[in-house]
């Protein structure tokens, strides 16, 4: 009983230091709010917040369909590769993504050089535009590794069936396909719609004036452009309560899984000929052009400008790092500590704490820390603290995922060993759960350090002149037009988001249990 | 390399030796501390005569700089304030955070200005800018411009000085039809950029057709650039009028050294070098003239500039105006 209660003691305190800073962030924002009154400006962002979400989701969804049922039913040289690098750009800092994109989509890069040879209007990458194609750019291969999954967990025998059968294409898709879609596109929806809900560096840097503003962009100015606290208050309050109440809506949907097999052996799945081989073609070289483009892009810009970085860089670079590292081991170790409670004690305590952080976003909490802070101390002094802390919670629901299945199944393996053994909780900790949890724990926490590296939001919030991470580096650079200073800044930080990602894997592996 | 290594090498020496003279912080917008403005020309000039060390921290644009004082409030390390205007010294004032100068300047301003916290050390009219070699006719007036399918950027009124400028400029030539105006804007803007140097960066790689600048900014490419194809439009309205200010912060701790800051800004060497690093008209014309190449440069017949006072009035109005808009 005695061991029990000091098993719970640490998980409780923990659920509640994040209850406290979530809740307590959302209290404080209520607090300095001194009017509730939304101005027509505040409703135009709402608006748009909703709407560019819902267009972003909407498009990557759709777009993914034809790219994942083409990758299951082709057989080509590159296909697991292009398959796995689907997976990086989920981690691949938003900065660089855009800077990619501005390569190729601006107004002289080679898409406007074509437009202009054939006589049509340029396009513009500022906006509502820039922000969809930046957003499906970065959830399209999510999205199409979700999908991919759901065609994969169709049984391989149906299609058998359905070919000796002789059924047509239209109506195989119509019983076999389509109700895993059915079952799947949901999901999927939602995971993308949740994400660009908090949409603050694209829209800050691709974002066209009031017209193309989010409600992060919108409290990032009241705070940096106008100091006027009562207003950021209000806006991170309303933000707060429109992702507490799409998270609630989306805990009804199945959320598909991205990560893990996906590769697929040779399933002998019949693949059709004729112009459906060509449209699968299209599919895939089309979406591998519009993922790789702009990523060649900012290396080829980069890369010759290595050797001339801008100073600020490696001290950027150092503080991103450190950021990165201390966000992702506070992270997995909350996880882990929520997990192990959640399978142990079957109370919703423990889930609830975990996914709490869902409901807010960077900036919401930026600006209860800002406001809290502010009677005390100048918030920029501590910036790299703060950033440590926002960027933590906000992995935590997200490494509690990844590590929860494990945990329970760890928990039904072992449980009533440990119990007989009466071993204590270090002894159980080292030889039990860690070697156990290692893959899941140095995958989430690569995952952690490399979104954390990559980050831009608290910090745009609280960073002074000194004590910019890297990806203000590179969105400051890529603001005064140093384009070339930019991509070679962004290529480093892309280098070390990988490199960290690695890392943390690496260990996990070399560390599991068989 | 080598050479690199031995001028690192000399940096580290001087700052060392430096490490005990007393340090004045001035807090700007960027393209004034940026390599190209006049922030190292100011720093060298001011550094020989005071044996202190001049640092410039930046904020952003112009408005940026306000936020940024309020944000640190009386804890700030800055000790002077460079770059806010006229449309900002009122609001400026009642943050209490200012403290009087003590400094009495003349100046050859167009429009008289006297503040007792704010000294004006340049000024200009915005304008739009483009290149004559690629639009042959550029609008006459807002109303031309808003009919017309060119593309222009812009600055946001709440960061930058440029953009409040021009939301003030609309307004005082309007009044109660700003927000039309404003409307049949909106599908003419490219973009709203938090700063000057953000837009005029993405004016020159081609990003627009014009950009809000100043009638001064075509002098920068032809007298540093020799390039004579950029022009500032000429509107019927009448052009808005900035006139930049710097202040000291009342939490300084270098008290005179920030009151000899402010008088060598405003003397005639700072004076000289801010016409051709900052493109501005000075606030005193310096003993030697102004550099050929300004003489061509477009003098609007008619100018526009609301107090102070009248700016603090009208400005949160104006700014909700451009802001609701623009966002539909």
């Amino acid at each position: 009983m005695a061991n029990s209660a000091i098993k719970i003691a640490p998980a409780a305190t923990l659920g509640l230091m994040i209850a406290a800073l979530i809740l307590g962030s959302a209290a404080m924002l209520a607090w300095n709010a001194d009017d509730w009154a939304l101005n027509p400006a505040d409703w135009a962002a709402l608006r748009f917040t909703v709407m560019q979400a819902v267009l972003s989701a909407g498009v990557s969804t759709v777009l993914a369909i034809p790219v994942a049922r083409a990758l299951f039913r082709r057989r080509f040289f590159g296909r697991d590769s292009l398959i796995k690098l689907m997976a990086a750009p989920f981690v691949l800092p938003v900065v660089v993504a855009v800077l990619g994109l501005l390569a190729v989509f601006g107004r002289a890069g080679p898409l406007n050089g074509a437009l202009a040879a054939l006589g049509l209007p340029p396009f513009s990458i500022f906006g509502l535009h820039g922000i969809i194609v930046a957003h499906v750019f970065l959830n399209l291969p999510l999205a199409t590794r979700m999908i991919l999954h759901g065609w994969h967990a169709i049984p391989a025998e149906r299609f058998r069936l359905a070919a000796l059968l002789g059924l047509p294409q239209t109506t195989q898709f119509w019983h076999l396909e389509r109700p895993m879609l059915r079952a799947i596109l949901p999901g999927v929806f939602s995971v993308i719609f949740l994400i660009c809900l908090t949409s603050f560096a694209i829209a800050l840097t691709l974002g066209g004036g009031p017209k193309a503003t989010t409600i992060e962009l919108a409290i990032y100015q009241s705070l940096r452009f106008e100091f006027d606290l009562g207003r950021a208050a209000l806006l991170a309050a309303l933000q707060f309560a429109l992702c507490a109440m799409i998270t609630l809506a989306s805990l009804w949907v199945t959320v598909p899984t991205a990560f893990g097999a996906g590769a697929g052996q040779d399933l002998g799945i019949p693949s059709p000929l004729g112009w459906r081989l060509w449209v699968d073609a299209a599919a895939i070289s089309l979406s591998a052009v519009f993922l790789l483009a702009p990523l060649g892009a900012v290396f080829l810009t980069g890369v010759g400008n290595l050797s001339e970085l801008p100073a600020q860089v490696w001290p950027a670079a150092v503080r991103s790092v450190s950021i990165a590292v201390a966000s992702a081991l506070i992270a997995s170790i909350a996880a882990l500590i929520l997990a192990q409670s959640a399978a142990r004690h079957r109370s919703g305590w423990f889930d609830l704490a975990a996914m709490l952080p869902l409901s807010a976003s960077s900036l919401v909490l930026g600006t209860g820390l800002f406001l809290a802070i502010r009677p005390f101390a100048n918030p920029e002094t501590l910036s790299v603290l703060v950033t440590i802390v926002v960027n933590a919670a906000l992995t935590v629901p997200f490494l509690f995922r990844l590590i929860l299945p494990e945990a329970l199944q760890l928990h039904a393996d072992y449980g009533r060993l440990v119990q007989t053994l009466g071993l204590g909780a270090r002894t159980e900790l080292r030889f039990i759960t860690l070697p156990r949890l290692a893959r899941p724990l140095g995958y989430g926490a690569g995952l952690a350090a490399a979104l954390s590296m990559g980050d831009l939001g608290v910090i745009a919030l609280f960073a002074g002149d000194q004590g910019a991470t890297l990806p203000l580096v590179v969105q400051r650079l890529m603001g005064a037009y140093r384009m070339q200073d930019a991509a070679a800044a962004a290529l480093v930080l892309v280098t070390i988001s990988f490199s960290l990602f690695w890392v943390f894997d690496q260990i996990g592996q070399r560390n599991a249990a068989s | 390399m080598k050479i690199t290594l031995l001028a690192a090498g000399l940096i580290a020496f001087a700052t060392s030796a430096k490490a005990d003279a007393p340090i004045l912080t001035v807090l700007t917008y960027d393209s004034f501390a940026s390599e190209w403005g006049p922030g190292p020309q100011i720093e060298k000039g001011f550094e020989a005569g005071c044996a202190c060390d001049l640092q410039f921290l930046t904020a952003g644009d112009g408005a940026a700089v306000l936020a940024r004082v309020q944000l640190e409030g009386a804890s700030s390390q800055v000790d002077v304030v460079v770059g806010l205007d006229t449309n900002l010294t009122a609001a400026a004032t009642e943050t209490n955070l200012f403290a009087p100068t003590g400094l009495t300047v003349a100046n050859t301003l167009p429009t008289p200005f006297a503040d007792a916290n704010f000294l004006p050390f340049d000024w200009g009219y915005f304008a739009f800018v483009y290149d004559k070699t690629k639009l042959a006719t550029p609008p006459k007036s807002f109303e031309e411009l808003a009919a017309s399918d060119l593309k222009i950027i812009i600055q946001d009124p709440r960061s930058s000085t440029p953009g409040l400028g021009l939301v003030m400029w609309i307004k005082a030539a309007y009044g109660d039809r700003a927000p039309d105006i404003w409307a049949a804007l909106a599908d003419n803007i490219v973009t709203v950029t938090p700063g000057w140097s953000e837009a005029y960066g993405m004016f020159l790689a081609g990003e627009s057709d014009m950009v809000l600048s100043y009638t001064t900014s075509p002098a920068y490419h032809l007298i540093a650039e020799s390039d004579d194809t950029k022009a500032a439009a000429a509107f019927s309205e009448g052009h808005y009028m900035q006139v930049e200010v710097a202040g000291k912060l009342a939490s300084t701790d270098q008290s005179a050294l920030a009151d000899a800051f402010l008088a060598y800004l405003t003397g005639d060497a700072a004076q000289t070098i801010l016409i051709t690093t900052n493109w501005m008209y000075p606030a005193t014309t310096p003993a030697a003239g102004m550099p050929k190449g300004f003489e061509n440069l477009t003098v609007p017949t008619k100018s526009i500039l609301l107090s102070a006072t009248e700016a603090e009035s009208g400005r949160a109005k104006a700014i909700e105006e451009w802001q609701t808009a623009l966002s539909k």
